[in-house]
């Protein structure tokens, strides 16, 4: 196992689309376990998206389970990920290990649905919300090329939080 | 003080209200081979105001200089000021304080005194008048860092919930993936 190098905004190869995975091989599974190795080591490190290690394929991980009273689905590594459903919306701050020592406001769903396969190619269904549903949100954008800058919100955005009356 | 080296200078800028400022003080500085860092521009009560980061080889006279006919033609105020100051310094806010009541005299420095008593350091602040002149409401956004945490925050702000301030205190949780 190995740590990748992480590209970094400005490098233009961040913008590109990424392709499908086709081959459920040893070889996907030995760069699944650098990937992960890779988050680890980062800032953070509750996600990674291949192409930000330079592998433009439809490859992503998330685990926040290191967050303390959060629903999550543990580690969860996604494959050919596609969103499903998206329900209600919320601003929260993020960051990037490809764009270091800046963070920003980016509205993201706040409960997805979506479909990936696992490892083995299986077609796996999730649900996640808050948190994790941020984070695979903002995978899934690297494998469409697209990093948070380009979702960034004003800086004093929805700082009223919306009353929820009972 | 004049500086030769190349070192960071604040400008501090502040005058009524008009297109063209921005454009036309940082395209003088561009002139003169500054280097422009972090800003903070925003329109308080129909003025615009610039902080704004400058780097540069010039002193503060020849700096100054460079933008006076920008300042002279737009009628504005402005100084620079050699700072010790460096890029890439961000720290990262973990709570966000809302705060908002009818306008009256303290509220600002009763929030944050007790803020300050209670560990908060604050990094970011933008307040406002809003309402009409009859009913003025005052409306202030804070974010920095609780070392105590955010809980501790809101336990010292209840004295100043007491007083018909509304105070909302939610962590800022930084997803960084």
């Amino acid at each position: 196992m190995a740590v990748l190098d992480i590209l970094k905004y400005p490098d233009e190869a961040l913008k590109q689309i990424s392709q499908p995975v086709e081959q459920f091989d040893e070889q996907l599974l030995c760069f699944l376990a650098d990937l992960e190795q890779t988050m680890r080591a980062g800032p953070g490190g509750v996600g990674i998206a291949a192409p930000q290690v330079g592998y433009f394929k439809r490859i992503a991980i998330v685990d926040v389970s290191v967050k303390p009273k959060i629903k999550h689905n543990g580690c969860m590594i996604l494959i050919n990920p596609e969103i499903k459903t998206w329900d209600g919306m919320k601003v929260g701050r993020e960051g990037c290990m490809s764009v270091p020592d800046y963070t920003g406001n980016v509205i993201r769903a706040e409960k997805i649905t979506l479909q990936a396969n696992n490892p083995q190619g299986e077609l796996i269904d999730y649900e996640c919300i808050g948190y994790e549903a941020r984070a695979v949100q903002h995978e899934m954008d690297h494998l469409d090329g697209l990093l948070f800058l380009d979702r960034l919100v004003s800086r004093r955005m929805d700082l009223f939080k919306r009353k929820v009356y009972k | 003080m004049s500086k030769q080296s190349n070192e960071w200078h604040m400008l501090t800028l502040v005058g009524q209200d008009k297109p063209g400022i921005v454009a036309q003080i940082t395209s003088a500085l561009f002139r003169t081979g500054a280097q422009l860092g972090e800003a903070s521009m925003m329109r308080l009560g129909g003025n615009f105001t610039i902080m704004l980061m400058v780097k540069s080889g010039q002193s503060l006279n020849e700096l100054e200089q460079s933008i006076a006919p920008v300042v002279a033609a737009l009628e504005l105020h402005s100084s620079f000021q050699s700072i010790n100051a460096s890029l890439h310094q961000h720290e990262l806010p973990n709570t966000r304080i809302t705060v908002y009541g009818a306008d009256r005299a303290g509220i600002v420095a009763d929030t944050t005194s007790c803020l300050l008593d209670a560990g908060f350091n604050i990094m970011d602040l933008a307040s406002d008048v809003a309402g009409d002149e009859a009913d003025p409401i005052y409306i202030m956004h804070i974010e920095g860092i609780a070392q105590n945490g955010s809980e501790a925050i809101e336990t010292a702000l209840e004295q100043i919930k007491i007083k018909g301030v509304n105070i909302d205190v939610t962590p800022i949780d930084i997803m960084i993936a």
